[in-house]
């Protein structure tokens, strides 16, 4: 997967996590994930479709999510309650949102979908077509898993381009 | 949470009443805290566009904060629809997408400013003064009107 287009979700999410944790973060490990993803803790996935298609798995610690939600909500919360999932949508929805906004200034104009809540435990693996790149995040409250998903649309970018005239 | 210097409406001097509109309920419970230091008054919330529609002709707020990704309706296509109905709507957008055609977007339906997520209370504080312009006055804070008394 380029670097390029990974780079804006990094950036994003360190500065999402700098905000509501008021804690830095720092990329412990990068893999590219060949099997289908396991969720690990509190999940939110959110689509988005255009010149790159994909998605993307925010993966938070459920004591990570509980602190987040506890500043954010201004009291604390415990990592049962149901606010944490409904934290981690909210926290997916900031990081997809900024970086997509970093690559439409790049020039790549896609859609987002709506951020969901995943349940399940295992994610269906990457087509042949598709790459997945698993980031891991060390924040004093626990891990914090990106993976994002990634179709790069060749023929759509193709039929965007100008055509040269003879 | 921060307490702002309360933001009243100049023509009878109560609170600010807010519309807003997030499919999220943990960003509109968010929100209405920040609203809530400001000195406003939330009188309505909606998850998607259309319910936004309602509920803006239901309660006429002063402002609507509105995000833009959302299920069956989008913020931008409700703020369209919403001012065309009621020009005087001031709606400011409260999105995680920030790029140009999506704020350009926006202001051309009538949205009157936009705030990207993560929201920063101070940032929401000054939009809202410049939104409200001269239908609103600045009193002083809650905490302080009641020490006062």
């Amino acid at each position: 997967m380029k670097m390029e287009l990974i780079q804006p979700f990094v950036g994003s999410l360190d500065a999402v996590l700098a905000e509501t944790m008021k804690a830095p973060a720092k990329i412990v490990d990068l893999t590219m994930e060949e099997e289908g993803y396991r969720r690990k803790g509190a999940a939110a996935s959110v689509t988005f479709k255009g010149q790159i298609e994909g998605r993307v798995i925010l993966d938070m610690d459920p004591q990570a999510a509980a602190q987040v939600a506890g500043f954010l909500a201004g009291s604390e919360v415990h990592p049962s309650e149901a606010i944490v999932p409904e934290t981690v949508c909210e926290l997916a929805n900031m990081v997809i949102g900024n970086a997509v906004t970093q690559l439409n200034d790049q020039g790549f104009q896609f859609k987002v979908f709506p951020p969901q809540v995943l349940t399940e435990e295992q994610c269906a693996a990457a087509d042949l077509e598709s790459e997945a790149t698993v980031l891991c995040f060390e924040t004093p409250s626990g891990d914090v898993h990106l993976n994002i998903l990634m179709h790069y649309h060749r023929r759509r970018s193709r039929e965007r381009a100008p055509i040269s005239v003879v | 949470m921060k307490q702002f210097e309360a933001l009243t409406r100049k023509k009878d001097n109560q609170p600010v009443r807010y519309l807003i509109v997030d499919d999220s309920v943990f960003a509109r419970k968010s929100l209405a805290k920040m609203v809530e230091s400001f000195g406003g008054q939330v009188i309505g919330e909606a998850g998607d566009g259309c319910t936004a529609i309602t509920e803006y002709a239901r309660t006429k707020p002063d402002i609507v904060l509105m995000d833009i990704t959302m299920p069956q309706m989008e913020g931008i296509e409700a703020v369209e629809r919403i001012v065309a109905e009621h020009p005087e709507a001031r709606i400011v957008m409260v999105s995680s997408v920030g790029y140009q055609d999506n704020i350009l977007a926006a202001l051309q339906k009538g949205a009157r400013h936009f705030v990207q997520k993560p929201v920063k209370p101070d940032g929401l504080y000054e939009i809202i003064r410049y939104v409200l312009n001269d239908d609103g006055v600045t009193a002083p804070a809650v905490a302080e009107r009641e020490t006062l008394r």
